[in-house]
C-alpha cells in the first residue's frame, strides 16, 4: 500500500465551485516529492477547498488531481491514503487517545500486534506515550494537535495535509508546534502542504509556497523570493508591508525610468515591457537621513517630512509625507541611535536595486 | 417579576420564601406519601408490608409488568418512528426537512389522552382502518387492544422526544469528525457504526429515557383506552375508590418515582461529560448528500406515512367532534355542530377554569423561575443550588404522587373563611400545576439569563442602580424573550394536564378542560361533545406553542442581528 519513498503531487488546471460560486479557478501545481509545501492566503482564498481536494473533501473538482502517478481525481476520500489534519483536530471524542490513533490501522485491517506496536511508536514520536489512556477532552490543545499528528502519520499516508494547523495554539506553542511539525516532517520524509492565513507560518516552515487569492493561484516559489520579487500588487501586500507608487515607465537610454504625477522620478534597473504600471519597495530597504547630508552612488532621494514615528523595539518606523505620498521607512533600532521627530525635514533614500515594477 | 425587585428583605429573604414553598408545596407531600408507603396501615409502625403485599397481588404484579412492558415498548416503537426521521434531516439534502420539523411539534400539542378515543376509532377492531382491511384482505390487526392501544397512542406521541434529541445530537456532529475517519479509511456502514453512532447515542439515550419517563408515568391514555391493568391507573384507582387511607396507592407512588429517577438518572449519565458538541466555527453536522430520485421518493413515502400516522389522532378528535353517531363504519354518519354547541352552551366553565389556572400557575412558574435562575446563577447565597435542585427534582414526581400526596397532606389543613380543607379548594390545582411545570420554565429562565452578560448588570450597578433595581430595569427586559416563551410553554402544558388534576377536583364546577374531556370520554353518548372539548385544547395548545416559538425565533433572530452588527464594527 505504501509507496516506496515520498512522492510528487500534481494538480492540473483544477476548477471548483460550490453550486454557482467558483471557488477556484484553473488551479495548477507541481508539489515535489518530500516538498513542505504551504498554500497561503486571506480566508476565501480558496486555500482550504484546493487542500480538501486533494484529500477527496467537497465536490468532484474539474481537471486532474494526481498522487505519484495516480489519477486521484474520483477517488472517494478514504481509497486515496491520503493524511489530513484538521483545523480543529476531530478527534473522536468517544475514544481514547490510543483508541484514536489505532483508528487507521484498524481500518487498514492491520494485526492487532502489529498496531500496538505501530500506535507504540506514533505516541512516542509526538512525545504522548503517557497519555495513551486519555480521553481527548482531558488533553491540552498542543497535546489534541500532537495526537492528531500521530494518529494521521501513524497509517504512513503518501502525503501529509495540514488545516491551518497551529491556527487553534496559543503564540508560544505555535513557535514550538512550527519546528516540531517541520522536525516530523523531515524525519518522515512526507511529501507535506500545509494550509495558513500567516505569511509568517508559510515562511518559517514552507521550502517553496503558492500564493492564492479569490480561487487563482497568485504567484508559487520559495518564500524568501516571493516576498522579494512578488508578481503582483496582491503578493507584494499579502507578504508584508509595502510602499506602492503608481505611475508611469518611459525607456531612455536603453533603462526603464519611473515617473509618478507628483514628480517623483527613479531610474528602474531593468526595461519594463509596460508603460503604466507601479514600483514597490519595502519600509526596510528604505534609508532615512538629514537633509543634504550625502548619499551613496545610485540611491534616489526623496526630500519629505516626517509625520508619525512608532518605535516598535527592534525597529523605528517612519512615515514620511513626500508630497501627496506617505511612505514607511524601517530604521533599524540600535541604543543611542538618532531618532528623528516628528515634522522633522528628511530624506528618504530609495536604492533602485530594491524597487519591484508592477504591472497595472 | 416586579413583585421579585419590591421584596423588602434582600435576596436572602426571597431565598427562603421559595424555599418555605417548594417544601411544603412538593417536599413535604412526597415525604408524607413515602413514608405511608413504609407504615403498618393498622399500627403506624415502619415497615415493608406494604410492599409485600403489593408483590403478593398478582393484580399489582401484573400492573408493575405491564408498567414496564408498555414503556419500554413505547421507547422502541418511538425509536423505529423517529430514526429514520433523525437521519433523513441530518443526513440529506431532503426539502422535507421542514415537515419533519413540524411532525416533530405536532404531537406535542396534543396530550395523548385526548386522542386516544378518538385513536380507537379509527384503529381498533371495529374502527375505521380494521373495517377497511376486513373489506379488502380479510383480516383484523389489533392495534388498539389492550396494552397494543397505550403503546401506539403514547409512541406516537411521545416520539417527537427521541426525533429532537437524536437530531439535535447528530447535527452537534462536526463534518470533520465524519471526515478524519474518511481520511484514514473508513466508509459506509463502518464509518457510521464507529463514529456517527457512538457520537449521537448521548442524545438517543436522553430522549428515550425521557419517553420511558413520560409514559411509566402516564394516567390518562390507560384511564380512556379502560386499561386499568397498569401502575398508575391502579394508583388512581385505589385512591379514588378506596379511599386515602388504602396503603397500594403509595406504593405504587414509591415504585413510580424510584422508575422516575432511574429514567432522570439514566438520561443523566448518558449526557454528562458527554455532550459532544463537536461542532466548531464554520460548518457544522454530517456531510449531507443529495438524494437521487427514487431515494426521494422512498423518503417522501416514509415522512407521509409517519405524518399521516403521527396525525391519525388529530383527524381522529376532527372526525368525532363534527361527527352524529360514528360506530361500526369508516367515517361517521353526519356532520354537525351541535357538539360544539353543547359544550361551549353547557360547560363553558372548562374552558374558564383552564384559562386560570394555566394561567396562574404559568405566571407563578415564571416568576419563580426567574428568582431561582437570578439567585441560582447571579448570588451568592449559601446553599442556593438546593433551590435549583429541589425545583428540577419535581420532574421526577409523577402526576398523580403529586396529586396524593397533596391530598393526604392537605386534607386536614383548613383554609381559613372557606371552611373547607385546602385540598379541595381550586388554588390546590393551581399549586400543583405549578409545581409539576416549575422545572421547564425554570430552564427556559435560566437561559434566558445566560444571555444576559453579566458585564450588563455591572454596568448598571457601576452607574449607581441597586441589585433589585438592576434585576428590575436590565436582567428581567433582556430576560423578557425567555421569560414569555417559558410562560407560554408552561401555561400550554399545564391546561391539558390531566394526572394531577383528577386527583384534586373536588367538584365539577372546579373542573378544568382535561379533566372535562376524561368525564366525557366515559360514555359514548359523551364522546361527540368530548372530542369538542378535546378540539378547544388543541387549539389553545397549538396557538400556545406557535407563540412561543415565534417568541424564541424573534430572539434568535435578534441576537443574530445584533452578532452581526458587533462583528462587522
Amino acid at each position: 500500500m505504501a509507496e516506496r519513498g515520498p512522492v510528487s503531487v500534481r494538480i492540473e488546471d483544477v476548477h471548483v465551485s460550490f453550486g454557482r460560486t467558483r471557488v477556484l479557478t484553473g488551479v495548477s501545481l507541481h508539489i515535489e516529492p518530500g516538498e513542505f509545501f504551504a498554500f497561503l492566503g486571506p480566508s476565501g482564498s480558496g486555500k482550504s477547498t484546493l487542500l480538501r481536494a486533494i484529500a477527496g473533501f467537497g465536490p468532484t473538482p474539474a481537471g486532474r488531481i494526481l498522487i505519484g502517478d495516480q489519477d486521484v481525481t474520483t477517488l472517494p476520500p478514504w481509497k486515496r491514503n491520503v493524511g489530513m489534519v484538521f483545523q480543529s483536530y476531530a478527534l473522536w471524542p468517544h475514544m481514547t487517545v490510543r483508541k484514536n490513533v489505532a483508528f487507521g490501522l484498524e481500518e487498514r485491517k492491520v494485526a492487532a500486534a502489529e498496531i500496538r506496536r505501530r500506535v507504540d511508536a506514533a505516541l512516542e514520536l509526538v512525545g504522548l506515550s503517557e497519555f495513551g489512556e486519555r480521553r481527548p477532552a482531558q488533553l491540552s490543545g498542543g497535546q489534541q494537535q500532537r495526537v492528531a499528528l500521530a494518529r494521521t502519520v501513524v497509517v504512513e499516508p503518501r502525503v501529509l495535509l495540514l488545516d491551518e494547523p497551529l491556527s487553534n495554539l496559543d503564540a508560544n506553542l505555535r513557535v514550538q508546534m512550527r519546528r516540531d511539525i517541520l522536525e516530523l516532517q523531515r524525519k518522515l520524509a512526507l511529501t507535506t502542504i500545509f494550509v495558513t492565513h500567516d505569511q509568517e507560518e508559510a515562511n518559517t516552515m514552507s521550502d517553496r509556497m503558492a500564493v492564492l487569492n479569490d480561487g487563482v493561484i497568485q504567484q508559487v516559489g520559495v518564500p524568501m523570493q516571493l516576498y522579494d520579487r512578488p508578481a503582483n500588487l496582491f503578493v507584494a501586500d499579502f507578504l508584508g508591508t509595502a510602499n506602492v507608487l503608481e505611475g508611469r515607465f518611459a525607456v531612455e537610454h536603453g533603462r526603464s525610468r519611473f515617473r509618478d504625477e507628483s514628480g517623483i522620478e527613479m531610474p528602474i534597473n531593468d526595461v519594463v515591457k509596460y508603460e503604466s504600471g507601479a514600483v514597490m519597495f519595502r519600509p526596510q530597504n528604505l534609508t532615512i537621513q538629514s537633509p543634504g547630508s550625502g548619499h551613496a552612488a545610485g540611491i534616489v532621494p526623496l526630500p519629505g517630512t516626517v509625520q508619525y514615528v512608532e518605535f516598535l523595539g527592534s525597529i523605528v518606523r517612519y512615515a514620511v509625507a513626500v508630497g501627496p505620498h506617505v511612505i514607511l521607512v524601517d530604521a533599524s533600532h540600535r541604543q543611542g541611535d538618532r531618532v528623528f521627530p516628528q515634522d522633522a525635514a528628511v530624506e528618504v533614500g530609495v536604492d533602485p536595486a530594491c524597487v519591484i515594477t508592477l504591472a497595472q | 417579576m416586579t413583585t421579585f425587585a419590591r421584596t423588602p428583605f434582600g435576596p436572602a429573604g426571597v431565598a427562603i420564601l421559595l424555599g418555605v414553598f417548594l417544601l411544603v408545596f412538593l417536599v413535604i407531600p412526597v415525604a408524607k406519601v413515602v413514608f405511608v408507603a413504609f407504615q403498618d396501615p393498622n399500627t403506624g409502625a415502619p415497615t415493608l408490608v406494604n410492599f409485600v403485599d403489593f408483590f403478593n397481588t398478582s393484580l399489582f404484579r401484573e400492573s408493575f409488568f405491564n408498567s414496564l412492558y408498555v414503556a419500554l415498548m413505547s421507547v422502541v416503537v418511538a425509536s423505529v418512528i423517529a430514526m429514520p426521521l433523525a437521519y433523513f434531516t441530518t443526513r440529506f439534502n431532503f426539502n422535507g426537512a421542514i415537515l419533519i420539523q413540524t411532525l416533530g411539534v405536532i404531537p406535542l400539542i396534543m396530550p395523548p389522552f385526548v386522542g386516544a378515543v378518538a385513536m380507537q376509532l379509527l384503529f381498533g377492531t371495529n374502527g375505521s382502518i380494521n373495517l377497511l382491511l376486513d373489506e379488502w384482505f380479510g383480516i383484523n390487526i389489533p392495534f388498539m387492544e389492550g396494552l397494543n392501544g397505550v403503546i401506539l397512542v403514547e409512541s406516537i406521541h411521545y416520539f417527537p422526544f427521541i426525533l429532537i434529541n437524536l437530531s439535535a445530537a447528530l447535527n452537534n456532529i462536526d463534518r470533520a469528525m465524519e471526515e478524519s475517519a474518511q481520511n484514514l479509511g473508513a466508509s459506509g456502514l463502518r464509518l457510521f457504526r464507529r463514529i456517527v453512532f457512538p457520537l449521537a447515542m448521548p442524545g438517543y439515550v436522553a430522549g428515550a429515557s425521557l419517553v420511558f419517563l413520560k409514559v411509566f408515568d402516564d394516567l390518562g391514555t390507560p384511564l380512556l383506552l379502560n386499561v386499568n391493568n397498569m401502575l398508575a391507573p391502579q394508583a388512581y384507582l385505589r385512591i379514588s375508590s378506596i379511599g386515602i387511607s388504602d396503603p397500594m396507592g403509595y406504593v405504587i407512588s414509591v415504585i413510580l418515582v424510584l422508575f422516575s429517577l432511574f429514567a432522570l438518572w439514566t438520561s443523566f449519565l448518558a449526557m454528562r461529560g458527554k455532550e459532544y458538541a463537536t461542532v466548531q466555527k464554520g460548518g457544522g453536522g454530517l456531510m449531507k448528500r443529495d438524494l437521487r430520485v427514487w431515494e426521494k421518493a422512498g423518503a417522501y413515502a416514509v415522512v407521509i406515512f409517519t405524518l399521516l400516522i403521527v396525525l391519525s389522532p388529530h383527524i381522529g378528535l376532527t372526525l368525532l367532534s363534527f361527527g352524529t353517531i360514528w360506530s361500526f363504519s369508516v367515517l361517521p354518519d353526519a356532520y354537525t355542530l351541535a357538539n360544539y354547541q353543547e359544550v361551549i352552551g353547557t360547560t363553558s366553565e372548562y374552558i374558564t377554569n383552564t384559562m386560570l389556572y394555566a394561567g396562574l400557575a404559568a405566571l407563578i412558574d415564571v416568576v419563580f423561575g426567574t428568582a431561582i435562575a437570578y439567585l441560582v446563577w447571579r448570588t451568592g447565597l449559601v446553599g442556593r443550588q438546593w433551590l435549583d435542585y429541589l425545583a428540577t427534582g419535581a420532574l421526577a414526581i409523577p402526576g398523580v404522587v403529586l396529586g396524593i400526596g397533596y391530598l393526604r397532606t392537605f386534607y386536614d389543613v383548613e383554609v381559613p373563611f372557606l371552611d373547607k380543607p385546602l385540598a379541595s379548594w381550586w388554588v390546590i390545582i393551581v399549586v400543583a400545576l405549578a409545581v409539576r411545570r416549575l422545572p421547564y420554565a425554570l430552564r427556559a429562565c435560566v437561559a434566558a439569563l445566560q444571555q444576559v452578560a453579566v458585564a450588563l448588570e455591572e454596568a448598571a450597578e457601576n452607574l449607581g442602580a441597586t441589585k433589585f433595581r438592576t434585576v428590575k430595569r436590565v436582567v428581567v427586559p433582556l430576560m423578557s424573550g425567555g421569560i414569555i416563551a417559558g410562560f407560554i410553554t408552561s401555561f400550554a402544558t399545564a391546561a391539558v394536564e390531566l394526572s394531577a388534576t383528577i386527583m384534586l377536583v373536588s367538584a365539577e364546577s372546579d373542573a378544568p378542560l382535561s379533566y372535562g374531556i376524561y368525564v366525557f370520554m366515559q360514555s359514548a353518548a359523551g364522546r361527540g361533545p368530548g372530542a369538542a372539548l378535546g378540539m378547544i385544547a388543541v387549539i389553545i395548545v397549538g396557538v400556545a406553542t406557535y407563540l412561543s416559538h415565534r417568541v424564541i425565533e424573534r430572539g434568535k433572530r435578534e441576537r443574530a442581528l445584533e452578532a452581526a452588527l458587533a462583528g462587522g464594527v
